[in-house]
């Protein structure tokens, strides 16, 4: 992997096994094992999808629902195992996917930064030296201190986001253009990740949507049923795609 | 093995956070708290000690914290193994989203059960000085069984739990499984003369038994530890450790395609 290279993906496949029926217990297992039912199709989620982000590139990720997208973003954070092929990655990943998935609602704000900080890979010190800055950038202000089932859901979001880009990632991953809290926060938001976009951070970026993609990114690859169709400079690949969903 | 240490170094604190969390929820629900984790074990041992030493008319000397010792290690045993069988499906929320280390929920959940083991263990050391019991030299090798039993919950932790990402139902067969070894544990009995009969084997080749036998050698009778006791629970759980570990290790990737 050259010193330039922020991600790396070789002929990644991921082969789901899906069960014709949905066996989850000891005592179906059982029975469909003895009567020789028990059967299975595979399908490919993902295939032979190779490519190359630079640092400071941006990547556009285009595709229909079922394409492969979110598989692919999970293959990328790590929470999803490739079956075959190999990843490298040149930094830390700080994926915005599903912000506050790990939130304890019985826990108040100050609880869940640290519990949410250190599921992030955080340390201790690290959220302690910073847990003002994130109190502050949440403008949660006193709710900090008040159990997160009270919370309005933007309030989960807007901590979420905050503990989440409390560093400066090598790579962030945006599936969509994040929406998050009420207007005011929204725009604060996206100020906060444009500023990482102007310090030249490497971005993979999710969407159906051709416009964002082109007003965000720089290059593109179009996913269909879990294969890469075309990869290239935004522009190319953004008219190859009008051209598929037309 | 170099980049696991780094990895768990890394995440150290995640471990310690999950931990607290499962201590602080349990104390943060209920009014009595902190209490109830001590009065729930003696309420238990008034009730086994009425009905099986006055009713039953067993004359053992220190009944009560013969039937408190092995109550408050089966009550880890069995609390800390179901924790750690529900810790990778209740945490699947999570295990879809974010990358952590897989093992830190298992091993949360019996040591967050550890805890709480600990601190209950408070009413044993009153009981055991209302009864009269003078803490002799041989107390200290009560290390060994309370090692012993956090390495068996842990182990059969990291089996259970990988077995219930693909079966729910573990969690009931695991119930009754858990009343079948508490009845084979002499908690509220003396094993002596059970031990003697022909199926004397079920209780003496339980490793259960073997911990709770040995703690009660060093708290209540002040006595030196039985070898076979001693070794036997520590091989058994390192076997499941190896077993529980390759099994995890081996099926912690498709745990996210279950989930």
């Amino acid at each position: 992997m050259g010193k330039n290279t922020a991600l790396r993906v070789d002929n990644v496949g991921v082969k789901f096994r899906m069960a014709n029926e949905h066996v989850d217990n000891i005592k179906d297992y059982a029975i469909k094992l003895m009567r020789h039912e028990l059967r299975y199709h595979e399908f490919w989620a993902l295939k032979d999808i190779s490519f190359q982000v630079n640092k400071g590139e941006r990547l556009g990720v285009l595709g229909l629902n079922g394409a492969g997208k979110s598989t692919l973003l999970k293959v990328i954070a790590g929470v999803l195992k490739p079956t075959e092929g190999t990843l490298q990655r040149g930094g830390k990943i700080v994926p915005l996917l599903e912000l506050g998935a790990g939130f304890e609602n019985q826990y108040t704000g100050k609880e869940n930064v640290f519990l949410y900080g250190a599921m992030l890979g955080y340390q201790k010190e690290f959220l302690k030296e910073k847990y003002e800055e994130i109190v502050a950038f949440s403008e949660l202000g006193d709710f900090i201190n008040v159990p997160l089932k009270n919370y309005s859901s933007g309030m989960k979001a807007r901590l979420g986001f905050s503990i989440a880009t409390i560093v400066e990632p090598e790579i962030l991953i945006l599936d969509e253009v994040l929406s998050v809290g009420d207007a005011k926060f929204k725009k604060k938001s996206e100020k906060k990740i444009k500023d990482m976009f102007d310090k030249g951070i490497t971005v993979l970026f999710v969407s159906h949507s051709i416009g964002q993609v082109r007003s965000l990114c720089d290059r593109a690859i179009i996913l269909e049923k879990g294969r890469m169709i075309a990869q290239g400079d935004v522009a190319t690949v953004s008219a190859l795609y009008e051209e598929a969903i037309r | 093995m170099k980049t696991f240490i780094q990895n768990f170094k890394k995440y150290r604190f995640l471990l310690e956070e999950l931990t607290k969390k499962d201590v602080k929820l349990k104390y943060r629900n209920s009014a009595l708290g902190f209490v109830w984790t001590l009065l729930e074990p003696l309420l238990t041992m008034i009730v086994l000690t009425i009905v099986f030493g006055t009713l039953l008319h067993k004359r053992t000397p220190h009944f009560a914290v013969y039937i408190l010792s092995g109550r408050l290690l089966y009550s880890y045993f069995s609390t800390g193994t179901k924790q750690a069988l529900k810790s990778i499906r209740r945490n699947g929320g999570m295990i879809r989203k974010v990358y952590v280390p897989k093992y830190m929920y298992p091993l949360a959940a019996s040591l967050s059960s550890y805890i709480t083991f600990a601190l209950s263990l408070i009413i044993l050391v009153i009981v055991a000085a209302v009864q009269g019991i003078r803490p002799t030299r041989y107390l200290i090798g009560a290390i060994v069984p309370l090692a012993t039993i956090f390495l068996m919950v842990t182990a059969i932790g990291f089996l259970l739990s990988t077995l219930d990402v693909f079966f729910r139902d573990l969690e009931y067969i695991w119930n009754v499984a858990t009343m079948l070894i508490m009845y084979m544990s002499a908690i509220f009995y003396e094993a002596d003369t059970l031990l003697e009969s022909q199926y004397g084997f079920l209780i003496r080749y339980n490793p259960l038994y073997a911990v709770i036998a040995n703690f009660r050698n060093a708290v209540v009778y002040g006595r030196p530890l039985e070898g076979f006791y001693l070794w036997y629970p520590v091989a058994v759980s390192l076997v499941i450790l190896v077993v529980g570990l390759l099994f995890f290790y081996k099926k912690q990737d498709s745990f996210v395609l279950y989930l």
